[in-house]
Formats: C-alpha cells, sequence, structure tokens
C-alpha cells in the first residue's frame, strides 16, 4: 500500500487520527487512550498486517512524552510509525502491546526502565538494564546525577 | 534472592539456578536465571544490564562526528558496520550521499567485518559445544582480516573508519592485493570448517532439532539476522531496504526453513561464502574519485526524525536520531538485533535440556554489550 | 652461570661427581614456579575480551608464557584479566569474584575503560570510572581495546612483579628489601 492509501484506509476506521508526512515515514498521531485498537487493527487487519515491530522507543520533550512505534509489514513490504504523545509527565501512563508484538516487551520495559513510562497489563514489568533500586529515570531530560561529569 | 546465591526451591522437584553474570557460554555478562524440572528448562528469565553503558544518554551531549566512535563498542564484533549505520544516518539528515569510491570501501570493510565475526562465531560455537580446534582454526583466518583491517584502519577492532560523508581516510595501497590474498585463502580453508565440525556427529546431535522458533514468532519478537533466516523469514536489510550500493551487487540471502540451531548454524556458514563473492566481486571495482563528500566541521543536521538500518552480521540494526536542529542528537536510540534476538531466548529454550542452552545461545551469537548499549 | 640463565632459573648448580647440588632462594624458587604458571579466569565484559581470546589463539599464544590455562571459576584461578568496562551493576559481582579467589591473586586492568571509564568517562550514569575503585589493580594497560602484544606485555610485567615478591611476606619493597 503507499502512504495515502494507508491515511485513508485509517481514516476509515478512526477518524480521529492525525497525519504527519514530513519524515521518512508516514506517521500516525494518536491518543494514549486509542493506542490498542488502532494497534490491533495494524496487526490484524490484512489490508495492513504490520507483522514486524522494529523499534519501540521514547523521547521526552519536556512538556510530555511521546512514545514512538515504527512498524513493518511483511507481506505487504510498507513501513510507518505510530506516535502516541503522553501528555502528563508527572505520572505517565500507556497500555502495553506486549501482546501484539512479542517483542514489545522487552523494548517496553527498557522504555519504563530509562524514562518511567508505565506499561499497563504488561505482565512483568520490571527495571531491565538497571538495578531495582535505581533511583530516577537516566533518559529524562530532568535526570540530575551528581556522580556524572559533564564536559 | 541472592546474585549468584544458592539455587532456590519453589515448587516440588523445580530448581532454580543462575547462570552468568560470569559464565563463560554467556559469551559475556549475560545473567540468565534458569526454573529447571529435573534437567528440562521450565522458563528462563533475562537479566539484562552487567555491562549497560548509557551510550544512548552520553551521545545525546556529542557531537555528531562523535558520536560514531561510541558506536564501534556497541557490537565489536559488528564495529565497522555500526559506524556505517550512523554515518548513513547522518548523511540522510543532510541529504548528502557518500561517493562511490567510500561506498564501495564501507562496503568491502562491511563485508570482511562479517566474516571476520562469523569466524570467530564459528570458534566459539565448537568451543561452547566442546570442540578446541574450531577456535584455532577460526581465529586463523580472522587475524588475516584483522591485519587487512589494521593496515588501512589503524585499529584492529574498533576502526572508526566511516565518518558522516565517507570514510575517513583512502585505503591502504596494499589493500586490494592483500584482500585478495586473505579470499583466496579463506576460502580454501572453507572445506576445513566443515569437516571439522559441520558433519561431526556430536555437533549435529547436539544441534539438530534443538531450540525450534517458528517463523511467526521470529517475527513476532522481532528476531533478524541469521537467526530469523534459519527460521524461513526473509529479512535482510541488504535486499529490502539497500543502502551504500548493495543493490548494484549479486549476492543470495540466504534463507533455509528449519528453524532449529544446527539451521542457524548452516545460514551463517553459507553467509561466508556470500560475503567472499560480494568483496571479489567489488575489489577489482573500486571506483576511482573522492573518499569523503565534503561536510561542514560542525555538523548540525535539520529538525526531524532520521532512522537507517542496517545488516549486521547479527541482524538488522537500526539508528533513530532525533534532531532539535542542534550540532548534537536530542535523541538517539539504537535499536539493536541482539537484544530483540535475546528475547526470544526464553521461548526458545523452553522444554529444551540445560545443556543444550549452550547451542541454543552460541547459535543466536549473541553480544552482550550490544543488548544492553 | 650467565647472567640471562640466571633469570629464567633463579639458582646456582654446582657440579658434583655423582650429578650436582641446586643452591637457590625459597622465595625464589617459588616465585619462579608461580610466575610462569598463572591461571586467568575467563573474564570478559566487552570488546577488549575479543582481543584477550586473540592473544590466545595461535599467532599470539599466551602459552608460551604460562598463561593457557584460563578458568572459568575462580576458585581456581589467580590471575584476573580485567577485560572491558564495568558498570555499577557488575562491581558488585567482580567485586564477589575477587574475593572468591585464592591468595595470592593477580589483577590486569585491559583497557581505557577499566584505567578510567576510557570513551565512557563523561556524560554516563552507570560506568565505574576505573576498577580500582572495586579492587586493586597490578598492572595497567592502555589503549581501547589494547593489542594482544600489549596484554602479554602487561603479562610479562606481572610476572617480573611477582619474581620481587617474598612469598610469605609483603612485597620486597614495602619490607624494606
Amino acid at each position: 500500500m503507499t502512504n495515502e492509501e494507508i491515511k485513508t484506509a485509517v481514516s476509515a476506521l478512526f477518524p480521529s487520527v492525525t497525519y504527519d508526512e514530513t519524515g521518512e515515514f508516514l506517521t500516525l498521531l494518536i491518543t494514549p487512550a486509542e493506542i490498542r485498537s488502532v494497534m490491533k487493527a495494524l496487526r490484524y487487519n490484512t489490508e495492513f498486517s504490520f507483522d514486524y515491530m522494529f523499534c519501540l522507543t521514547c523521547i521526552d520533550w519536556k512538556t510530555h512524552f511521546m512514545m514512538v512505534y515504527h512498524l513493518l509489514s511483511k507481506t505487504h513490504r510498507h513501513n510507518i510509525v505510530v506516535k502516541a504523545k503522553i501528555a502528563d509527565v508527572n505520572k505517565p501512563e500507556i497500555e502495553t502491546l506486549c501482546d501484539i508484538w512479542q517483542t514489545a516487551n522487552f523494548h517496553e520495559r527498557e522504555v519504563y526502565d530509562l524514562f518511567g513510562i508505565r506499561f499497563l497489563n504488561h505482565p512483568d514489568l520490571r527495571r531491565l538494564l538497571l538495578d531495582e533500586g535505581w533511583d530516577g529515570y537516566p533518559l529524562r531530560k530532568n535526570y540530575v546525577d551528581e556522580n556524572m561529569i559533564s564536559l | 534472592m541472592s546474585l549468584l546465591g544458592e539455587p532456590e526451591l519453589t515448587e516440588e522437584g523445580e530448581f532454580v539456578i543462575n547462570i552468568g553474570p560470569q559464565h563463560p557460554s554467556t559469551h559475556g555478562v549475560l545473567h540468565l536465571k534458569v526454573w529447571l524440572d529435573g534437567e528440562t528448562i521450565k522458563k528462563i528469565q533475562p537479566h539484562l544490564g552487567y555491562i549497560h553503558r548509557s551510550i544512548e544518554k552520553m551521545s545525546e551531549s556529542l557531537s555528531y562526528r562523535n558520536f560514531i566512535y561510541a558506536t564501534s563498542r556497541m557490537d565489536y564484533l559488528s564495529a565497522h558496520i555500526n559506524n556505517q549505520a550512523c554515518a548513513l544516518t547522518v548523511e540522510k539528515g543532510l541529504q548528502i550521499e557518500a561517493p562511490p569510491r567510500a561506498q564501495a570501501i564501507r562496503i568491502l570493510m562491511a563485508e570482511l567485518t562479517r566474516l571476520s565475526s562469523h569466524q570467530l562465531w564459528w570458534g566459539c560455537t565448537g568451543l561452547d559445544l566442546g570442540a578446541v580446534t574450531p577456535f584455532f582454526y577460526a581465529f586463523r583466518e580472522r587475524e588475516l582480516i584483522m591485519e587487512i583491517m589494521e593496515e588501512t584502519c589503524g585499529a584492529r577492532l574498533t576502526q572508526n573508519y566511516s565518518v558522516p560523508g565517507g570514510v575517513m581516510y583512502d585505503v591502504h595501497p596494499n589493500f586490494q592485493n592483500r584482500v585478495k590474498d586473505v579470499m583466496k585463502q579463506v576460502k580454501s580453508r572453507f572445506r576445513e570448517y566443515e569437516e571439522a565440525l559441520t558433519g561431526n556427529v556430536i555437533f549435529e546431535q547436539r544441534t539438530k532439532g534443538v531450540g525450534y522458533l517458528s517463523a511467526e514468532d521470529a517475527i513476532s519478537f522481532g528476531c533478524t539476522g541469521p537467526t530469523a533466516r534459519a527460521s524461513g523469514v526473509s529479512c535482510d536489510i541488504r535486499k529490502w531496504f539497500p543502502y551504500d550500493g548493495y543493490d548494484k551487487l549479486q549476492f543470495d540471502e540466504i534463507i533455509m526453513t528449519g528453524g532449529d540451531s544446527y539451521t542457524r548454524y548452516m545460514v551463517r556458514m553459507e553467509e561466508m561464502k556470500q560475503s567472499v563473492a560480494i568483496i571479489e566481486q567489488l575489489i577489482d571495482n573500486i571506483p576511482e574519485g573522492d573518499f569523503q563528500a565534503k561536510t561542514k566541521m560542525v555538523i548540525k543536521l535539520p529538525k526531524g526524525e532520521f532512522y537507517q538500518r542496517v545488516e549486521t552480521a547479527r541482524g538488522e540494526l537500526g539508528v533513530y536520531i532525533v534532531s532539535d536542529g542542534a550540532a548534537s542528537p536530542y535523541r538517539i536510540k539504537y535499536r539493536s538485533p541482539n537484544f530483540s534476538n535475546l528475547s526470544a531466548l526464553s521461548h526458545m529454550a523452553t522444554g529444551a535440556k540445560i545443556g543444550d542452552l549452550v547451542a541454543i545461545m552460541a547459535t543466536i551469537d549473541l553480544v552482550i554489550p550490544d543488548v544492553d548499549r | 652461570m650467565a647472567e640471562t640463565e640466571k633469570m629464567i632459573f633463579p639458582a646456582q648448580l654446582h657440579q658434583t661427581a655423582d650429578g650436582g647440588i641446586v643452591v637457590s632462594k625459597l622465595d625464589d624458587m617459588i616465585n619462579w614456579a608461580r610466575s610462569n604458571s598463572l591461571w586467568p579466569l575467563v573474564f570478559g565484559t566487552s570488546c577488549c575480551a575479543i582481543e584477550m581470546m586473540s592473544a590466545a589463539d595461535a599467532k599470539y599464544d599466551w602459552s608460551r608464557f604460562g598463561f593457557e590455562v584460563a578458568r572459568a571459576t575462580p576458585r581456581q584461578a589467580d590471575l584476573i584479566i580485567v577485560a572491558g568496562t564495568i558498570v555499577m551493576k557488575m562491581a558488585p559481582v567482580l567485586k564477589r569474584l575477587y574475593d572468591q579467589m585464592p591468595d595470592p591473586k593477580y589483577v590486569i586492568a585491559m583497557g581505557a575503560c577499566t584505567i578510567s571509564g576510557g570513551p565512557f568517562f563523561y556524560n554516563t550514569y552507570s560506568v565505574v570510572k576505573g576498577v580500582d575503585h572495586v579492587i586493586p589493580v597490578d598492572v595497567y594497560i592502555p589503549g581501547c581495546p589494547p593489542r594482544p602484544e600489549a596484554l602479554l606485555h602487561a603479562m610479562i610485567t606481572l610476572q617480573e612483579k611477582i619474581k620481587h615478591e617474598t612469598y610469605f611476606g609483603k612485597a620486597k619493597t614495602e619490607e624494606g628489601k
């Protein structure tokens, strides 16, 4: 499918989704509330069948967090990016996707570890890379580490 | 539970042991908590982070020239390919392309890296499964490639040869002759490799039917590289999204459908031959011209997001740069192949015997610093 | 006896009619034996471990100097080559490994990361800035990663150091010779 076709097909299902085409991939901007329904449609509808999530990460924009999901369809060979804006900086939460793509399990734990985003209904949400007792979330822009030596 | 502490009994007959963080078969500092029923694995929980060096955070305060060097230390066996991925991402942001000569040199170096990485993997797989000879055979050829690397790049392992816009220096005058000599040797030794390990009865019995991974699971877990291709998933980035002129070269994407450890082994063995084929096509046809495109001293990427994926020796490496227009990246994410491949380990090893875990880990070919970054 | 031979085998041979007598100091003999059969622990965290493996292969061949018995358990090792970055999470494990090794034990810090944090010195939150914050180090090798020859040099340097120790006491230099 071309980007235009994906746009029309997604808009037919989810009229509230907005688009951003400035980057390399077509980007879908959604709200955290509708992430499960959008992602399920993208994964299981045969016209999309985005069966391969090749990247899952988060960006700290200080005023909000942006979850970024890169998806690829092995059958149709098309890529998209789905972004979900988490406005609540103090208690960031979003639904997990690890039952849709199993790779999301580890990636979400990594994001939880480094950004402190809580993934609701995640089966095993623990810190992945840092110790359990680590203070703070290091990839946040406001993370302060007194021992860190900066140039 | 203590870190390396006593085994603990949970249910009747169930047993928990810790493998690692210091264990020779984990190829680094991976810590696996394994639930056993007798010798059968019931569940594996990987504990990561024993070599988490905060490369992503560090890169946020480095310039677009400097952040590349940290990536050599990520997957150090594919160091050049990591550098290439970062250089390509920055080039994408600058909307420039490396000159044809630089691209050819990069591909040659990348394939040499892949070859040496697979050789090391082959030696270590033998070592893990109890055969010491492969280690010495593999390192014999690997050292020859390391010498080529050193002559041109100045370093054996962490080359730091790719820069935004091309490569740092032109190749050494001896480069072509030496590569041709070494390729001749390497090709003649493949037979030796196969005689030493591939047909060995013990090796076959320890790997055939062990650690099965289906194609659906491979995609769902995000497995890439030889691990996924042994399950019949086409995922070679060199074919799917060609970069640096891979589309002009003749080579096959090795796809097999066995899904077990032996198939993963065979895929890598065939890939070595493909790498040699690529090098032989290109070595006499390096285009003349510049080895580096002109770039500004201080590189600033425009606002936006840039994603570049490349095929390392272990699978798909994605470099995701978010730029806010400054001289250093706002956020960098490395989508590392080993991270996703490792996440499938528990699924692959459940039901296997604990001795098979070593064979499974050996054929996934994990590099732990790439998992942890 | 020539000076060079003395260094190889620290004793004097006195010929007698029915053979000979070897005269040496117990310290020298023990040190001679110890320094030529150091058993390193298989311990590598990152890139330097690959160069450590290269040092074990046929080209560099550390068994020439008596290092080839690499052990996977710290209880059988008397040398730990810290090959690679040590991070906060790994530091307690390294300390524990070191504590499990029987005395006398030695440490080689291989590579820039183990000396000071190396390339991961600035702007990192998880890297231990020098392995000597965790365990005492005998020999440092710079490089990122150091060449196998550098590792061999470090090992020979360590052998020299061992040869100057007194077995039942502290190092000669500390004892006032």
